[in-house]
């Protein structure tokens, strides 16, 4: 009964035009509640999320976008599309940090997926200066509550906005880096192009 | 634990444009399913987690396209007859100008078949939720669905 529909050809290029249009109208309207793309990095593909806020969520490809993507569905709002030009800025900021021409980010920062002591790390973070580091003794300090270590150790693992609020400037007291939600290569990284 | 509405237009996106296509034509097709992912996107934080995304989208469309439909005939200079053979300068160079001749025989169905041949063999809707966005019954949509294929079959030559 169906064959009359068969074989109908798949329309990549309007498709895309479409939801092209679909994005910029549901920001102009209010309704692109999370506007998201990938960045490709020396770190692999980074994903960037942001609100009319700011920056929400930036993600190495190892924390799986697909589940921080339905995680922010879950957390912040199901309206969500691939929408680029709201993290146009941040693109291309990211990409001159990268090339070494960029030693700190002047971005609108969305905290509300962290909160409390977390969130007062994440602010002492913002301060530790390009190639600089700290360890955690000092963040903890810094953030008022010189023995709360371990928790400055979940507040880095659990950033929501790596790279840009730099948690990977946290080290341990003997030098060694120690974790890093995008792997230790990447922290490695990370350093080495801030020390050069 | 709604999925992110990007995943909605990726999987259901395809099938929307077909519709539109099939129900207010070429022409109108795109600002149809502009339209209505709109308002879905808008409507998408309240839909029920167990909804049936394909009739919720079509309900959609369906309304939208009678809005069209009605914003068309306040503006259009009125027509008699559309011609037997079209030119539709505006699906010149489109990927689906092959089906143009499908598309043009689905345009001349009556409204009632023109719907119910496009939700059910475009969209995969069952009867039943066809009749709840068309009105009616169930049987007149089975009916309607029926009767549209075969003026179909009638009117595409060299396609069954």
């Amino acid at each position: 009964m169906t064959e009359l529909f068969d074989n109908l050809p798949t329309d990549e290029a309007t498709t895309t035009r479409l939801r092209e249009r679909l994005a910029a109208a549901a920001a102009s309207e209010g309704l692109l509640d999370v506007a998201y793309r990938t960045v490709d990095t020396p770190i692999g593909p980074l994903l960037l999320a942001a609100t009319e806020q700011g920056l929400l969520r930036v993600a190495f490809e190892r924390q799986d976008h697909a589940a921080v993507l339905a995680g922010l569905a879950d957390t912040v709002s199901p309206r969500i599309l691939a929408a680029p030009a709201r993290l146009d800025a941040v693109a291309r900021q990211l990409d001159e940090y990268f090339t070494g021409d960029r030693r700190a980010f002047d971005l609108a920062l969305d905290f509300r997926l962290t909160k409390g002591f977390r969130r007062a790390v994440l602010a002492h973070l913002m301060d530790i200066p390009y190639a600089a580091t700290e360890s955690y003794t000092q963040v903890a300090t810094a953030a008022g509550s010189p023995k709360a270590v371990r928790a400055v150790g979940t507040a880095c693992a659990t950033n929501p906005l790596p790279v840009v609020v730099p948690c990977h400037r946290v080290i341990r007291a003997d030098g060694s880096l120690s974790g890093y939600a995008g792997g230790p290569d990447a922290k490695r990284t990370l350093l080495t192009l801030e020390a050069a | 634990m709604a999925k992110p509405f990007e995943q909605i237009v990726t999987t259901h996106g395809a099938m929307v444009l077909r519709v539109c296509r099939a129900v207010v034509g070429p022409t109108d097709a795109e600002d149809a399913w502009s339209e209505t992912f709109l308002a879905a996107l808008r409507a998408y934080p309240e839909l029920p987690a167990d909804a049936n995304i394909e009739a919720w989208l079509v309900t959609i469309a369906h309304r939208k396209a009678i809005d069209i439909t009605r914003a068309r005939a306040r503006h259009a200079v009125p027509v008699a007859e559309p011609p037997d053979e079209p030119t539709e300068p505006t699906m010149a160079g489109r990927p689906d100008a092959l089906d143009g001749e499908l598309w043009r025989a689905v345009a001349r169905l009556p409204d009632k078949q023109r719907t119910a041949v496009a939700y059910r063999y475009l969209a995969g809707l069952p009867y039943r939720e066809i009749a709840e966005i068309t009105g009616g019954s169930t049987d007149a949509a089975r009916r309607a669905a029926a009767d549209g294929v075969k003026a179909l079959r009638t009117n595409v030559g060299g396609r069954s």
